[in-house]
């Protein structure tokens, strides 16, 4: 049975029960002009819309989950199935192939020994499909009762109803803690497994990475140090991205906030949003076919000779233009929050303009500007399309910034979009680097929000 | 005799003074001149660049738009064994092929463009004639006057590149007006293939409209409810802290690890749908519900306690204040956070390479479960492609990507200015 069918029906069915209630609802007025309802009739047309709507749903999700594996098992009771090849890949095609076929998903079959399976198939998905289908109704039906029979003039349909209403709502809100968990566990769970195949002193200390994701054996812990990563990771991300990001912001934003007239920040201001909502294969593209050429024309030019078109540089500048808008707009936030008081007290002493912000203001807005930057620098390491795009994949332990280097984000994508097998260490290693760049984003947003927040106290 | 010497040398000593404080002021007047000429130089470089980033891909992206056609007749009448009905079945293009249509094409561009035709009319380029047929059967009676792409030698020969032969043969079918480079309307409507001639963006663009389907509609309503939630009804205590915690951290977590989470969880629960719009939206969803929290937040804190208040005042219960109330209040603020965070996973890239969605997939997904591209993908592997005419067709599909986003920024700006309220 497709998901939508069931989904409709139990809508249907719902919405039914809905309108039946409600009208239900008001007759108890019409029929008693007297009798005061407990609930307003729309609140019984959703209780019962509920009990109608819940149970079915739920059943639906559960018949959507086990039914394959009834489907699956009557096959393979039927004659047509001992034909198969023993366990393995190829019984495993055939099975989807005649599936797909019987489903009118697909015209026919590869194989000629999946063509005897897809009427067994066709009988068993309508088998049970029609139980799954009559099943759905009943539960619907009997939740739609229990509901029904007990309306009543004084029934606390509200409460009910609210108390649901809650429920959702704490539901809800507990998809952040569990998203973060899973997170985590994901994380750990395959870090965990990759550290019991490389030592994690070798991972973390180690300077050579050449993973070899056809290897098989014992991998070699020498191949697996993460240091040129990490530190091909800060030095685009950390330092070439923050020279170009941060005295840019910085001025910009300082433009913005204490030069410009209001004309002129309505036009500048949204310019450099748009540079923030450009998606970042964009700018990768852009670093690769564009900046990445022009950086390399520029370093020979100059007598770099080793210079290639996957430079560190190229990555970082667009890295940096990247992050520019969100440096300003930090700044920006952070001077806001300086009293208007200090600054008008810096020019009446005769200071200028320039002298204030650069005397008074930054200094003030220091710690604001310190988390901005710190926040950029997370959002820069933890950057991947551009870097995948223009870093390159060479693992490089220097400070040429005109040669290749690569990432952790770029290896996580090289790693699990290769070839190998997902039990292989190279597969798992993604997991391990992937470990490393939360935790490292984590501790410098944690930071970052709590300078943030104690500053923002000290002036209120 | 002493007194006019003193004032003298007072007024020397004052007009000294001021000589030195003028220069003095000069030079901070020419310092703060130059500060704030290094801010508009600041801005003006993030402006250029962007200017620069826009010009460079949209110059490219118009020759994106165009390709390179030849023109002739297809005899379809009698050619094939190939009946109305067959069409109607499913895989209808299988069909096709079987009854040979491929020759048939082959055979007319023989006819009409001489021996050499093989190498003139572009790989696979009988689709385009099975997907006409398909849509129309009634064109077997006929003949179909097919504008089919060139091949990629012949699309370079077309501009200039490639081998002097070839080269003097487009010149000459140039003028025979039997190829034109013109607008390609099918770039639109076609999807990924492995020629650029013959490439286009509806299927990564239909992947990215149900992906983006499925983000909104899971993000949506969690992150209206959990802010909500948070916002009215959480009592102060450790279980409200943690959520609050593990939503401002989601906000700032690296797309990629939402693209591992995917990978390891959502893979391993549903392992058939890999590269869906299904996984996508959901990881997707993920990374956005923390935004539409954020942003919710805020709209429901701005809606002033004096409604709650009066609503309370005559009866309502929490609920009522809050769904009739507040909700309809803040909405507009929630929607343009909402917005602003499906722009953002609009573009989102590299969690979509984890779970798989960088399969070449060459027709558009037919449902949530098919296998799918999405435009950012799209985006990526068309630049890894070396064919120059690969590279027009990057960036005419980044064109379009960045109409579709410049469009969900202009309408939440529009609804940021329209709705916001002074309480």
């Amino acid at each position: 049975m497709s998901p939508s069918i069931l989904l409709l029906l139990a809508f249907g069915l719902s919405l039914f029960g809905w309108l039946a209630a409600r009208s239900r609802a008001w007759a108890f007025r019409k029929s008693a002009p007297g009798v005061r309802l407990h609930s307003l009739p729309n609140f019984h047309g959703w209780y019962v819309a509920l009990w109608i709507g819940v149970p079915a749903l739920l059943f639906a999700l559960l018949w959507n989950a086990i039914s394959p594996v009834l489907i699956t098992s009557q096959v393979m009771a039927d004659p047509a199935a001992s034909l198969l090849p023993g366990f393995g890949f190829e019984r495993e095609t055939m099975l989807a192939e005649a599936r797909a076929v019987a489903e009118g998903r697909a015209f026919g079959v590869f194989n000629e020994e999946a063509q005897g399976l897809i009427a067994p198939y066709r009988e068993a998905i309508t088998f049970y499909d029609s139980i799954g289908l009559v099943v759905t109704i009943l539960v619907a039906f009997a939740g739609g009762a229990f509901a029904f029979l007990r309306l009543k003039p004084d029934f606390t349909a509200r409460t009910r109803v609210e108390r649901a209403v809650m429920g959702l709502l704490l539901i809800a809100s507990l998809v952040a803690i569990l998203t973060t968990i899973g997170i985590i566990v994901s994380l750990v769970f395959e870090t965990v497994r990759f550290f019991g195949m490389v030592s994690p002193l070798d991972f973390l200390f180690g300077t050579h990475w050449s993973p070899d994701p056809m290897s098989s054996g014992t991998p070699d812990g020498a191949d697996y140090g993460a240091i040129p990563l990490f530190w091909g990771t800060i030095y685009i991300g950390a330092i070439i991205a923050m020279i170009v990001a941060i005295p840019l912001g910085l001025m910009s934003a300082i433009f913005l906030t204490q030069y410009a007239s209001n004309g002129v920040r309505k036009v500048l201001k949204p310019l450099l949003e748009i540079l923030a909502g450009v998606p970042t294969v964009v700018y990768g593209y852009f670093a690769a076919l564009t900046v990445a050429p022009m950086v390399r024309d520029a370093a020979q030019a100059i007598g770099i000779s080793s210079a290639s078109t996957e430079s560190a540089v190229a990555a970082g500048l667009v890295m940096g233009v990247m992050i520019i808008p969100f440096v300003s707009s930090m700044a920006d936030d952070s001077i806001a929050a300086v009293p208007q008081a200090m600054r008008d007290g810096s020019l009446a002493m005769g200071a200028t303009t320039s002298e204030t912000i650069r005397k008074v203001l930054i200094p003030a807005a220091l710690p604001g500007i310190v988390a901005g930057v710190m926040l950029a620098v997370s959002r820069a390491i933890g950057e991947t399309m551009i870097v995948v795009m223009a870093a390159g994949a060479s693992a490089n332990l220097t400070a040429n910034p005109f040669e290749s280097m690569t990432t952790v984000t770029f290896q996580i994508v090289a790693m699990l979009t290769g070839e190998g097998s997902f039990d292989h260490p190279a597969t798992l290693s993604a997991f391990a680097l992937g470990m490393v760049l939360f935790l490292v984003t984590l501790t410098l947003n944690f930071i970052a929000l709590r300078v943030v927040k104690r500053y923002r106290e000290a002036y209120e | 005799m002493s007194e006019p010497a003193m004032t003298e040398t007072t007024s020397d000593v004052q007009a000294r003074r001021r000589a030195l404080m003028d220069k003095g002021l000069a030079r901070r007047r020419t310092a703060d001149r130059r500060f704030r000429w290094l801010g508009f130089a600041a801005v003006a470089f993030s402006a250029l660049m962007l200017a620069f980033l826009l010009i460079n891909m949209s110059s490219a992206g118009i020759a994106g738009f165009q390709r390179s056609e030849v023109r002739f007749d297809v005899p379809l009448a009698g050619a094939m064994q190939i009946d109305a009905k067959r069409l109607a079945q499913p895989d209808p293009m299988g069909g096709l092929e079987l009854a040979g249509l491929e020759k048939v094409v082959e055979g007319a561009a023989k006819t009409a463009l001489g021996p050499e035709a093989d190498d003139l009319v572009g790989q696979g380029a009988w689709r385009e004639v099975a997907t006409a047929i398909v849509e129309d059967p009634s064109l077997l009676g006929g003949t179909y006057s097919a504008s089919l792409p060139a091949s990629d030698d012949l699309a370079a020969a077309q501009r200039g590149e490639g081998e002097p032969a070839m080269q003097q043969l487009a010149k000459r079918l140039v003028s025979e007006g039997k190829l034109v480079r013109t607008f390609d309307k099918g770039f639109l409507s076609r999807s990924d293939a492995t020629s650029p001639q013959s490439v286009g963006i509806w299927g990564a663009l239909k992947g990215s409209i149900l992906t983006m389907f499925i983000t909104l509609i899971l993000a949506f309503p969690v992150g209206v409810l959990s802010a909500l939630y948070l916002e009215e009804y959480a009592p102060k205590n450790r279980w409200t802290e943690w959520i609050e915690i593990s939503i401002n951290n989601l906000a700032a977590v690296p797309s990629i690890i939402f693209g591992l989470l995917g990978l390891a969880v959502f893979l391993a629960l549903f392992p058939h749908y890999r590269s869906a719009p299904l996984i996508g939206g959901m990881t997707l969803a993920l990374m956005t519900m923390p935004v539409i929290v954020i942003s919710g937040r805020n709209a429901i804190k701005a809606v002033p306690p004096s409604i709650r208040d009066a609503a309370l005042a005559i009866g309502a219960s929490k609920v009522q204040v809050v769904f009739n109330h507040v909700l309809p209040l803040a909405l507009p603020g929630i929607l343009t956070g909402t917005i602003i965070g499906m722009a953002r996973a609009l573009g989102e890239t590299a969690p979509l390479l984890m779970i798989g969605m960088r399969a070449f997939v060459a027709s558009p997904p037919s449902g949530f479960t098919a296998p799918s591209s999405v435009l950012p993908v799209q985006i990526f592997l068309w630049s890894d492609e070396i064919d120059r005419g690969f590279v027009e067709r990057t960036s005419a599909a980044i064109v379009v990507l960045l109409v579709f986003l410049l469009l969900m920024n202009g309408l939440a700006i529009y609804l940021r200015n329209r709705f916001e309220k002074r309480w």
